[in-house]
């Protein structure tokens, strides 16, 4: 598999990476370069192999369901680039 | 009406039917979120019920809720479904200034219930007219948080309060073929998750939302491409959307258009759907589990005490309320709908001393009661009149104290003030005057 | 002896010196704070910080002080640490040496961090790094790159790595500006750097140090260990930093055992792997040398020494340049310029343009090299062909492991393929880059604990390091078999200082 100009912008949409021109026609090598690498997986007999799901075998803990948290607004808010009344700010959105 | 299960649009060129599957998005009750402990309570300051995890700041990690789970299972077993001993959580990612992660915490390759079934009954007083809805899935997932576009001129504010709250996403088979169906669909799903107690059902709140799946087709003939209404938030609007979509893309096709498979929107105030995303924006949500969790398994313990906590559901109920109580189908439909409805039904129950008096006292509640709330505003949550009192005044009708006509006049007065109905009577003197000699 | 040689001194002592120096009363904490404090500020020059700490290093010295004098003394009382800038810590920048999270200031303690300073340990500052840990050299950081301490023999003064992505920590260690250093290793990135400059570094299984409050890069692999000058030391701070988080469903539910007390270098009996796929071309001579000189003092130590195979180990590198940028393409969506960090705001643009503006501003070239890979082999149609089956083939790389037990206890390997190299000379080719983690990532991929000890000096006079292996939750006999290896080797090279 192999990517062109057109899925390297695709990619960087999904991403939310804007990309240049130059970057792209840079990217386009550079990513097909490491795809061609990990293409030799494809060679690996899986037949019947479970992917992995847990690298040690351990299960997911359950928690009570206890108010433990929250009320930090000051703390959620204190990095934010923009925050206005409590809240974030961002961009204005139009739906 | 026409009957719902050959509903049909009469197009220009013909008969179209309507194939409707919804997704039902219900929050599941539970005092802390699905992956933090910050509280749900609605209602509260802005950023106030948010969490570092739910604010995604960085190496925060999710650690799941065991009553969420407990919910989603319980609400599974609800609907006979199969309850999956192993499940997984996936991050379904795409990017949102509401989405705080970059990824909702969600269950796409391996949900934990699967299969299952709801039976509406489209015609109230007519067993006859039951219908089984296929039930594909039920999964759990984190709720976004919320924007707010009108409070500046250049931003959108963004409140986290809702961010991690947990959902289940009940999707449906493509089996309602009518906006009635759907809507008995709703008003079930939502009547049986009360009962379990696993989402309360407010639609005004947001605690229940639906994604409304729209096709039309030729009678007979392999289905046709979907639209998606996103979020719609009542039964009224989601039956509305159906009609609206429906008609829309008869016009399409009848037009010699094609139908566009997309998401669309419900304006409630113009009861239109409109295209929401263009199709450049095409999502690629790149499921992949999720790597901060491991797969979550049941053991036979809990799933025993789900099943051992689940309630008489309103189905079972309204079948003992026939054969048991002798009581008529379209009462026992009715009395059974809301579980509140059946608790002070229930306890009214328990306090007549004749058993007998169950089939009066059905009609004496759908007929009196519902009445009277109806006229003060009230619902039957915070009715002044008691399922005690109401017992009591049955009792005074029927050992011939009251007569029917001064038994109304009573209940006007316990409406009023909450009185016990033998009081009303002491006092005002109401006995019947065939009595006034003893 | 003058105040400055006793200065110079007190650096020149490792974590188990210190820490019983000052139980002694031989030093006061504040002396050794104050020692390193120095020594911080003079080595500049090796960029191996990205903001310092003194007085974070002062208070827990002065806290030390004041409880030794009430008797009481905590595991790390007087003993100031490096904290990897991929660690949250409350109060002081976190960036994890990306410009995305510039003056991010956390209002949170991770919980690795947060128990080395409950054990009594102070900070030095927040060590430099590959951006996002992606690197192995640490020229991926915003901050610029490390130069390790140690120059080659040739008298050409080339910077060379220090290795990646924990390059900071390796270099404050063998600079002997900290005792001890947190470090964290997702597919190499606190082996590889110890083995470049010499010292030692220990991952331990996957989920015995709480990943809360460390900035993710592939939560699957991620797993924090420390990085000291000895096998002790290393015994020490892992055991502060360990056990059980109920924050992270991935924590594994175990006490802690006391390596420390359980360190003993006689590992008689035991069997010792030597994997043949490990031999592969192209490696320079001297990583063969040093690696049978590694079995012939394990031998020596009387151990057994079998020859085993891991087939899979070739797909080990191509398996986690799949799960790893896949991890990191989702972890790293939450750096969206709303909540905390950089925003840029280009004009007239809505969200979606400040998203890009943010996100290609403020990640570094390799960083959006792996979201580009990751985000591909997730999308639409790629997933099957490629995560699902980079899980899969990671199901095998594990099972080979797992048979491998059956025929010893702990496999020997060299940590790295070479010797440091100089800065510069892998940018321009991601895969070669890679290739420095080929002997590091399987036991990653495995989630399995193992050990970087430095071995010996390569003819430039470089260091060398061998790599121990074990079983899951074995983090005592890979220890142990590291002293044996430690006490054989007798490595007591440092650099030369230079800064």
């Amino acid at each position: 598999m192999s990517v062109d100009t057109a899925t390297v912008r695709h990619i960087a949409r999904l991403a939310r990476i804007a990309v240049t021109d130059a970057e792209v026609e840079a990217l386009v090598p550079e990513l097909n370069n490491i795809l061609g690498w990990i293409e030799q997986l494809q060679e690996v007999d899986v037949a019947g192999i479970e992917p992995m799901t847990a690298v040690i075998p351990n299960s997911l803990r359950l928690r009570d369901d206890i108010v433990t948290d929250g009320d930090k607004r000051e703390a959620v808010l204190r990095n934010a680039p923009v925050a206005e009344h409590g809240f974030f700010a961002v961009p204005k959105v139009i739906e | 009406m026409a009957d719902a299960s050959t509903y049909r649009i009469h197009g220009a060129t013909g008969e179209w039917e309507v194939v409707i599957g919804l997704e039902v998005h219900a929050q599941i009750t539970s005092k802390a979120k699905l992956f933090s402990g910050a509280a749900t309570e609605f209602g509260a300051e802005p950023n106030s019920q948010v969490s570092l995890v739910d604010a995604a700041m960085p190496g925060m990690l999710p650690v799941p809720n065991r009553e969420c789970i407990r919910q989603a299972v319980r609400t599974g077993m609800a609907l006979e479904a199969k309850i999956n001993a192993w499940s997984r959580f996936d991050r379904k990612n795409y990017f949102y200034a509401d989405l705080p992660q970059g990824y909702q915490i969600s269950q796409l390759y391996h949900p934990i219930v699967g299969e299952g079934e709801i039976e509406i009954l489209t015609d109230d007083k007519d067993e006859s007219s039951a219908k089984r809805i296929g039930v594909e899935r039920i999964h759990i997932e984190q709720d976004a948080g919320k924007l707010m576009h009108d409070q500046h001129p250049s931003f959108s504010y963004v409140d986290l309060n809702r961010s991690g709250v947990a959902l289940m996403e009940i999707v449906s088979k493509p089996d309602m073929r009518s906006p009635e169906e759907a809507g008995a669909y709703v008003r079930k799903l939502r009547s049986i998750l009360r009962y379990v107690g696993s989402c309360d059902g407010n639609m005004e709140e947001g605690s229940m939302r639906a994604d409304v799946n729209v096709s039309v087709r030729r009678p007979g003939q392999p289905l046709g491409t979907r639209t998606e209404t996103k979020n719609v938030n009542s039964v009224r609007f989601i039956m509305a959307a159906i009609e609206y979509e429906a008609s829309r893309q008869v016009d399409i096709l009848e037009g010699g258009g094609t139908i566009v498979q997309e998401t669309r929107l419900f304006d409630p105030d113009k009861g239109e759907t409109r295209s929401l995303r263009s199709k450049e924006d095409a999502h690629d949500y790149r499921y992949f589990p999720d790597p901060d969790l491991l797969p979550l398994e049941l053991d036979q313990a809990f799933l025993d005490e789900c099943r051992a906590s689940l309630p008489e559901l309103p189905d079972a109920k309204r079948r003992r309320f026939e054969t048991e109580l002798g009581l008529p189908p379209y009462n026992a439909a009715v009395l059974t709908a809301e579980v509140e409805t059946a608790r002070w039904f229930e306890a009214l129950l328990a306090g007549l001393r004749n058993p007998e008096l169950a089939r009066q006292a059905s009609n004496w509640v759908i007929s009196d009661l519902f009445g009277g709330l109806n006229r003060i505003g009230r619902s039957i949550e915070d009715s002044p009149v008691t399922p005690a009192q109401g017992a009591q005044l049955l009792g005074l009708v029927a050992d011939g104290t009251l007569s029917g006509t001064l038994a109304k006049q009573v209940f006007e007065i316990m409406l009023e003030t909450g009185e016990d109905p033998a009081a009303i009577v002491e006092a005002r003197g109401l006995r019947q005057t065939s009595d006034t000699g003893a | 002896m003058t105040p400055e040689t006793h200065v110079t001194s007190l650096t020149d002592l490792g974590v188990a010196e210190i820490r019983d120096g000052f139980r002694r009363g031989d030093f006061s904490a504040r002396e050794v704070a104050q020692a390193f404090n120095d020594a911080v500020e003079k080595a500049r020059g090796l960029n191996a910080f990205i903001v310092t700490t003194p007085e974070h290093a002062l208070v827990a010295a002065e806290t030390a002080d004041s409880d030794r004098a009430a008797g009481l003394v905590r595991p790390l009382s007087g003993v100031p640490l490096g904290i990897k800038d991929l660690f949250a810590t409350e109060g002081f920048q976190t960036t994890a040496a990306s410009g995305i999270l510039e003056g991010f200031i956390p209002a949170y303690e991770s919980t690795v961090s947060g128990k080395l300073f409950a054990a009594g340990a102070g900070m030095l500052g927040k060590l430099n790094m590959d951006q996002f840990a992606m690197g192995s050299s640490n020229e991926t950081s915003a901050f610029g790159n490390v130069i390790s301490p140690w120059r080659r023999r040739d008298g050409s003064n080339a910077a060379l790595t220090p290795g990646g992505s924990s390059g900071g920590s390796a270099a404050a260690v063998a600079a002997r500006i900290a005792p001890g250093v947190t470090g964290t290793d997702t597919g190499g990135s606190i082996r590889q750097p110890a083995a470049f400059v010499g010292i030692t570094g220990i991952k331990p299984t996957y989920g015995r140090c709480s990943r809360w409050g460390i900035v993710a890069f592939a939560s699957s692999l991620d797993q924090a260990g420390p990085m000291a000058r000895d096998v002790r030391d290393c015994a020490i701070l892992l055991e502060a930093m360990s056990g059980f988080d109920p924050k992270d469903s991935t924590s594994l539910q175990l006490d802690v055992p006391k390596w420390e007390d359980n360190l003993s270098s006689d590992i008689r009996g035991k069997r010792i792997g030597i994997p043949k796929e490990y031999r592969i071309d192209g490696v320079p001579e001297e990583i063969g040398r040093v690696w049978q000189q590694g079995i012939d003092w394990l031998r020596d130590a009387g151990a057994e020494i079998v020859d085993v195979s891991l087939p899979h180990t070739r797909y080990a590198l191509p398996t986690y340049y799949i799960i790893a940028p896949a991890e990191a393409s989702s972890n790293l969506a939450r750096y969206d310029g709303v909540k905390y960090g950089k925003r840029v705001n280009p004009d007239h643009g809505g969200l979606a343009e400040m998203y890009e503006a943010t996100r290609a501003a403020g990640f570094g070239a390799e960083v959006k090299r792996r979201i580009m890979i990751g985000t591909y082999v997730l999308s639409a149609g790629f997933y099957d062909a490629y995560f699902n089956q980079a899980q899969k083939v990671r199901a095998l790389i594990a099972g080979d492991f797992e048979r491998v037990w059956a025929e010893c206890d702990l496999l020997l390997t060299p940590t790295a393929p070479s010797a440091a190299f100089a800065l510069g000379d892998k940018m321009n080719d991601p895969i070669a880059m890679y290739l420095n983690d080929v002997f590091a990532v399987p036991a990653s991929l495995a989630g399995l604990p193992a050990i970087s000890v430095p071995a010996g000096l390569d003819e430039q006079g470089l260091p060398l390091g061998l790599q121990l292996i074990g079983r899951a939750l074995e983090e005592q006999t890979v220890l142990n078999a590291g002293l044996a290896l430690e006490e054989r080797a007798g490595f007591n090279a440092r650099p030369e200082a230079w800064w």
